[in-house]
């Protein structure tokens, strides 16, 4: 039990953290079948199970308004922003309503109105546009938070430290959040890099970095809050380090024989979804037969996103074509 | 090597230098800073970012003047980190902003390529129309330095090739500022190409708004025996080659593309089809460069298919020398050999 005692935010968050790690991990198992059963339109897909405790901890810190750009492993964090579960089948089903018009497959969902501002196939790639971002709701004081996703892969790429040295010169609101499933496709994090530290890494960008359990979402939620409230008061970019693992290989067609089965099976042990659910329980904030209730509502919900996003034509091949460049709108001059 | 003057560097300056007076007139440079202010006077939405462009003024003096009146928020100095400043202007841009950056010289925007490429250009359709980028990145090309072959390139066809990027290529002091306004209002990433030799060429000073649409070329001259098809610091270059050429009794018409994305085509078949004739002139190297696809534009659409040949730099690392770098750019005696060439058969 929690010897301060709970809060009333202790456990509605908790059990909102579950719920959307379940969300996460159903969907993401759904759209394996599908890949299994060959409806996908895209060959390249990219699962985040193991993952969902990150997405579901940070996306929880946010407002409305706030940004988020994403990885190719995003299907977790369009999920805990609050991206359609009926636009994400439907997009990786090649469909018109998928979030980019069944144009973007898997490793590109986007949605506007909830301030996804696209999730990347480069690695890194996205982590400029959230911090571009972000130096605009600096310049504009709209208040906004911008929370780049990224892989322990990215922060190896040149661009990932010129995004972190521009954000911390211009003290901008970016929070960097390291999903690290300890492997850049084969390449182990023990070997990509000899500083493992975030604290020390991001000293070095003059900004504050912390490593957090990344299979505990109310740790990661109570870490991401403190960096969101950080850049919402101009107090500058936060590095978040957060330990994960991907229960998968890199993509399907990855059995990944370079991990140790052993590592395996430690971190399978550390299943962010089966820690969660006992600890509801053993607290007595959610019963088995509420825990259920969750895995129905969630099973249903995706039972009628699946439903209807079927029943979506497929991607125009005109649209294609037309859509190349954009046109003047209203808003411009 | 002797020099009339002694001075190299004067005499070197020769191709587009010859042909460009500096006078206290009305220039190209003063145009683009113009531009520029009046858009960020009328758009608050309007901020430049680049290295050097504030408090310096801009590494070709073309930002001068505006960090003084418009402030740090709007006149953004940044670190070295030409990726990141073409990052940030598309996150700007993606969401509200109307970012003009600089990259110095075009020799660097190789180290903004994955922005470029992967990142603006495909933002707007590959998000499903969700999201759009209008961002301009200035940036200026071409020899005339002696600065050698990491300053002195022309890449504007690597971005031609790119769907979803705008390439303009301004050679006149009198519409490049209409160029870059409607470069700034253009809903999609614009790459804005200029000429480290233009900067000084004089022009009229025209009024009010005058924009100039993106894929409008002007014909500089109207001739009938011969169309030359050029952009950017070739212009003032296949204008001279054609007084020579009108005394030998050559009329020809001089094309000024503007933009390479999109191209004129009209414009272009119009005068191919008029003339029968038809000479790419670019500084850019010959392999690759732009005035291939133009040529096999014409070949597949006209019928009969004109007589055409092409003049670019060879295929070279362009060495850091005023005088060896002449030899080897178009000028106006290799332009009225290529004519000939051309016309006679």
């Amino acid at each position: 039990m929690n010897k301060k005692g709970s809060t009333i935010e202790g456990p509605a968050l908790a059990r909102e953290l579950f719920t959307t790690m379940v969300r996460i991990r159903r969907t993401e198992e759904r759209i394996l079948e599908f890949q299994l059963a060959g409806r996908l339109t895209t060959t390249m897909c990219h699962v985040s199970i193991g993952q969902e405790a990150v997405a579901a901890g940070v996306c929880r810190a946010l407002e409305p308004g706030d940004y988020i750009s994403s990885t190719h492993r995003g299907h977790g964090h369009y999920v805990a922003r609050g991206g359609s579960l009926h636009a994400l089948v439907a997009e990786l089903l090649g469909r018109q309503d998928g979030a980019c018009m069944g144009r973007g497959g898997s490793m590109h969902l986007v949605d506007a109105r909830i301030g996804h501002l696209g999730s990347n196939a480069i690695v890194g790639g996205h982590v400029p546009i959230a911090t571009g971002a972000a130096m605009w709701s600096r310049l504009s004081g709209d208040g906004k938070v911008s929370v780049a996703f990224f892989g322990d892969g990215a922060i190896t790429e040149g661009i990932f430290h010129e995004a972190a040295n521009f954000a911390a010169v211009f003290r901008l609101p970016v929070v960097f959040v390291m999903e690290n499933n300890q492997y850049a496709m084969s390449m182990p994090w023990s070997r990509a890099v000899i500083e493992y530290g975030a604290a020390t890494r991001a000293a070095s960008y003059g900004m504050p970095g912390v490593d957090v359990d990344g299979q505990d979402p109310l740790a990661v939620h109570a870490v991401a809050r403190e960096a969101v409230e950080r850049a919402r008061s101009a107090g500058g970019p936060t590095f978040i380090g957060a330990q994960t693992y991907r229960f998968y290989g890199h993509s399907r067609a990855d059995a990944s024989p370079y991990r140790d089965p052993e590592e395996e099976t430690i971190w399978r042990e550390r299943d962010p979804l089966s820690l969660m659910q006992h600890r509801l329980e053993d607290e007595g904030i959610m019963t088995s037969a509420q825990l259920e209730e969750v895995e129905a509502a969630v099973h249903q919900e995706l039972d009628e996103a699946v439903r209807s996003a079927e029943q979506s034509p497929p991607a125009s091949l005109e649209a294609v074509l037309r859509d190349v460049y954009a046109a003047a709108k209203g808003s411009d001059r | 090597m002797t020099t009339t003057t002694g001075n190299v560097g004067e005499e070197a300056r020769g191709n587009v230098g010859r042909t460009v007076r500096r006078q206290r007139a009305w220039t190209f440079r003063d145009a683009l800073r113009e531009g520029l202010q009046e858009e960020m006077r009328a758009d608050p939405r309007v901020v430049l970012l680049g290295e050097d462009i504030g408090r310096y003024g801009g590494a070709y003096a073309v930002t001068r003047g505006l960090l003084e009146e418009f402030g740090p928020e709007r006149v953004i100095d940044t670190p070295m980190s030409e990726a990141m400043i073409v990052g940030a202007a598309l996150g700007m841009a993606a969401v509200g902003g109307r970012p003009v950056a600089e990259i110095m010289y075009v020799d660097f925007m190789t180290l903004a390529m994955d922005m470029f490429v992967n990142q603006a250009a495909k933002l707007h359709c590959m998000f499903g129309d969700q999201l759009s980028a209008p961002m301009v990145v200035r940036a200026q090309q071409g020899f005339g330095r002696g600065a050698g072959a990491q300053h002195s390139q022309c890449l504007e066809a690597w971005f031609t090739h790119v769907p979803g990027l705008r390439v303009v290529v301004p050679a006149s002091a009198t519409d490049v500022k209409g160029l870059l306004k409607a470069s700034i209002r253009d809903p999609n990433p614009v790459i804005f190409l200029e000429h480290k030799q233009l900067y000084g060429l004089p022009g009229e000073r025209g009024a009010g708004e005058d924009l100039i649409p993106l894929g409008s070329a002007a014909v500089r001259r109207p001739g009938s025996d011969l169309t030359i098809v050029t952009w950017s610091a070739m212009v003032p270059v296949a204008l001279e080659a054609s007084e020579t050429l009108a005394a030998d009794g050559i009329d020809t018409e001089v094309v000024d593309l503007r933009c390479l994305s999109p191209v004129d085509w009209d414009m272009v078949e119009r005068s191919a089809r008029q003339t029968g004739r038809v000479l790419v002139v670019h500084e850019a190297v010959l392999t690759g460069g732009f005035g291939g696809e133009i040529l096999a534009h014409l070949a597949e659409h006209l019928s009969p298919v004109p007589a055409m040949r092409r003049l670019a730099t060879p295929d070279v690392v362009l060495p850091a020398n005023l005088v060896l770098e002449r030899q080897l750019v178009p000028d106006a005696a290799r332009v009225v050999e290529s004519a000939r060439h051309l016309v006679e058969g």
